[in-house]
């Protein structure tokens, strides 16, 4: 398809190789420390999955904290930022425009602006305060313009255009088009949408930390309380959990865009 | 083309409330907030929004925050384009998998960065280690400027390799053709082929490296840095001192900030005829 080039470019060959193992060594390490019994003696001192028990003991329950956030930020984005995401595409006004404008702001700022900005108005209200809630609202908004944008540029397609209206002349009511014609079509996109939500979810650390209690934390939390106050060797096991949660929806966002690019060619 | 597209797909009304819903959550939950958070300074005096040009250690964390960014967002660029170009165009066995372990720390929080330094460099880290075993003591550099440094280099890499790749994919490649044969060097070709066509993904990138170099926290959080940054010093006012104002204060200067050299470098960018 593409000519490859086959001249040898040794000054960019040496750039990759020095920048893929300053890149990969750490992940390496990362892991191995995770399993050995000791990080001083290495692979010498033998394989243990004692630090991935301790980890369990002490921080088990972030993982499913975060397991559950990630799947409300994802059942939040969609109800709020399909419907959303249409409007944006159809809409031709100025007012749409400027509140797609202002919608991505959330991902220029901070997140500690923002998480600052959330205590400052809901900070008294003990109860929100306190609850998994106030995290999920921080990653709802966080999340909520990737979502908008993948979906909209979907939706904006001309085809999908000339396929809603052939089914309003034929009589479908909006319900109809928007659920059976509309939805089905992005769906791809939607699927992308979910993905990339769960996954900036389950890594945000900037806004949890700042909104966190020490009874609602997540996994990033927990990777902080535990680099600073465990052993390298837990620290590492740690990581290596969290690299378990992470590599599958990453890998499965991965195959969606090699097959949409088959589909669609883009 | 679709000239009545505006009563394509549903009437005014119907489309306000597909919005509605996530204009309430947004206007709730970040507009007010965010509103409230630029007022608050206002209630300790106006001079508290200017907190970070009269106060000296401020000043002097900002400096380093816009030190910092723009010299790893330059490191970053130089890295990934050249990382990029050499992984577009060459095929190889486990190119795949080497691309997707090079993208993948787009997803790791700030704090797993930290943590790779101080594996690669703190007291028990490799590199240390390995000075030791040919008699070099003292290469611990995780907790200092370069570690800071390598970190941020760490979390922006990934970004700039996967759009660099995906750019320079698609850079014609008649165009190099026609200025080798013409016997142009591999410096000119550098100049004059490639940095043209990747131009527009350069300063795209740069702007995005940037402001997350410059809004990035849990990073330096977990480095514990002597080099401090504007948003730890944020998170210590608030956290330690408890003073919101001020906190309030220097989130709008980073803010501020930000845009103004992004703005610069797109009006510099714009000028240039192309």
């Amino acid at each position: 398809m593409r000519p490859t080039a086959t001249a040898p470019a040794p000054l960019l060959f040496a750039v990759t190789f020095a920048v893929a193992v300053f890149m990969i060594a750490p992940i390496l390490i990362s892991v191995m420390a995770g399993l050995v019994l000791n990080y001083s003696t290495g692979l010498k001192s033998g394989l243990t999955l004692r630090w991935l028990a301790q980890v369990w003991e002490t921080y088990g329950d972030t993982v499913g904290a975060s397991l559950l956030i990630g799947a409300g930020s994802v059942a939040a984005t969609l109800v709020l930022g399909v419907p959303c995401a249409y409007m944006l595409a159809r809409s031709r006004s100025r007012a749409a425009r400027a509140f797609e404008e202002v919608l991505t702001l959330p991902v220029a700022v901070p997140g500690l602006a923002t998480a600052l900005a959330l205590i400052l108005v809901y900070g008294q209200m003990a109860s929100f305060r306190q609850s998994f809630g106030f995290i999920l609202v921080g990653h709802v908004v966080f999340t909520l313009p990737f979502m908008v944008r993948t979906v909209s540029a979907a939706f904006q397609r001309d085809e999908l255009v000339a396929l809603e209206e052939a089914a309003r002349t034929l009589g479908a009511s909006f319900r109809q088009r928007f659920l059976g014609v509309l939805v089905p079509a992005v769906f791809p996109a939607i699927v992308a949408g979910c993905l990339m939500v769960f996954t900036l979810s389950i890594g945000e650390f900037n806004l949890t930390w700042m909104l966190h209690t020490p009874l609602t934390r997540t996994l990033p939390v927990g990777l902080a309380d535990s680099y600073a106050s465990m052993r390298i060797e837990v620290g590492s096991a740690y990581t290596l959990v969290f690299l378990a949660v992470i590599l599958p929806v990453l890998w499965a966002l991965q195959a969606l865009a090699a097959a949409l690019q088959k589909r669609y060619g883009t | 083309m679709t000239a009545s597209a505006r009563s394509i797909g549903a009437p005014r009304w119907l489309l306000a409330a597909c919005a509605a819903p996530a204009f309430a959550f947004f206007a709730a939950f970040w507009l007010l907030p965010v509103a409230r958070l630029v007022a608050l300074p206002a209630e300790k005096g106006w001079a508290t929004y200017f907190v970070v040009v009269t106060d000296g250690r401020y000043l002097q964390s900002m400096v380093n925050t816009l030190l910092l960014s723009l010299v790893v967002t330059a490191a970053t660029l130089v890295l990934g384009g050249a990382v990029g170009i050499y992984l577009a165009r060459r095929r190889f066995a486990g190119r795949r998998v080497l691309l997707s372990l090079l993208t993948l720390p787009l997803s790791f929080p700030g704090v797993i960065v930290g943590f790779f330094v101080i594996l690669l460099g703190g007291r028990q880290g490799l590199v240390p280690n390995l000075g030791a075993s040919v008699g070099l003591q003292g290469l611990t550099f995780a907790y200092g400027l370069l570690g800071l440094f390598l970190a941020y280099l760490y979390f922006s890499l990934p970004r700039a390799i996967a759009t660099y790749t995906a750019a320079a994919e698609a850079m014609d490649m008649q165009l190099e053709e026609a200025a080798r044969a013409l016997g142009a060097s591999r410096v000119r070709i550098t100049k004059d082929v490639w940095l043209p066509q990747l131009a527009p993904t350069s300063v795209a990138t740069g702007a995005i490296l940037f402001s997350t170099a410059m809004g990035a926290f849990g990073t330096a959080f977990t480095l514990a840095s002597k080099y401090e940054v504007v948003p730890i010093t944020i998170y210590n006012e608030f956290t330690n001192y408890a003073n919101f104002a001020l906190a309030a204060s220097l989130s709008i200067a980073l803010g501020l900030v930000t845009w103004a050299v992004l703005f610069a470098a797109r009006l510099t960018v714009g000028a240039r005829p192309t």
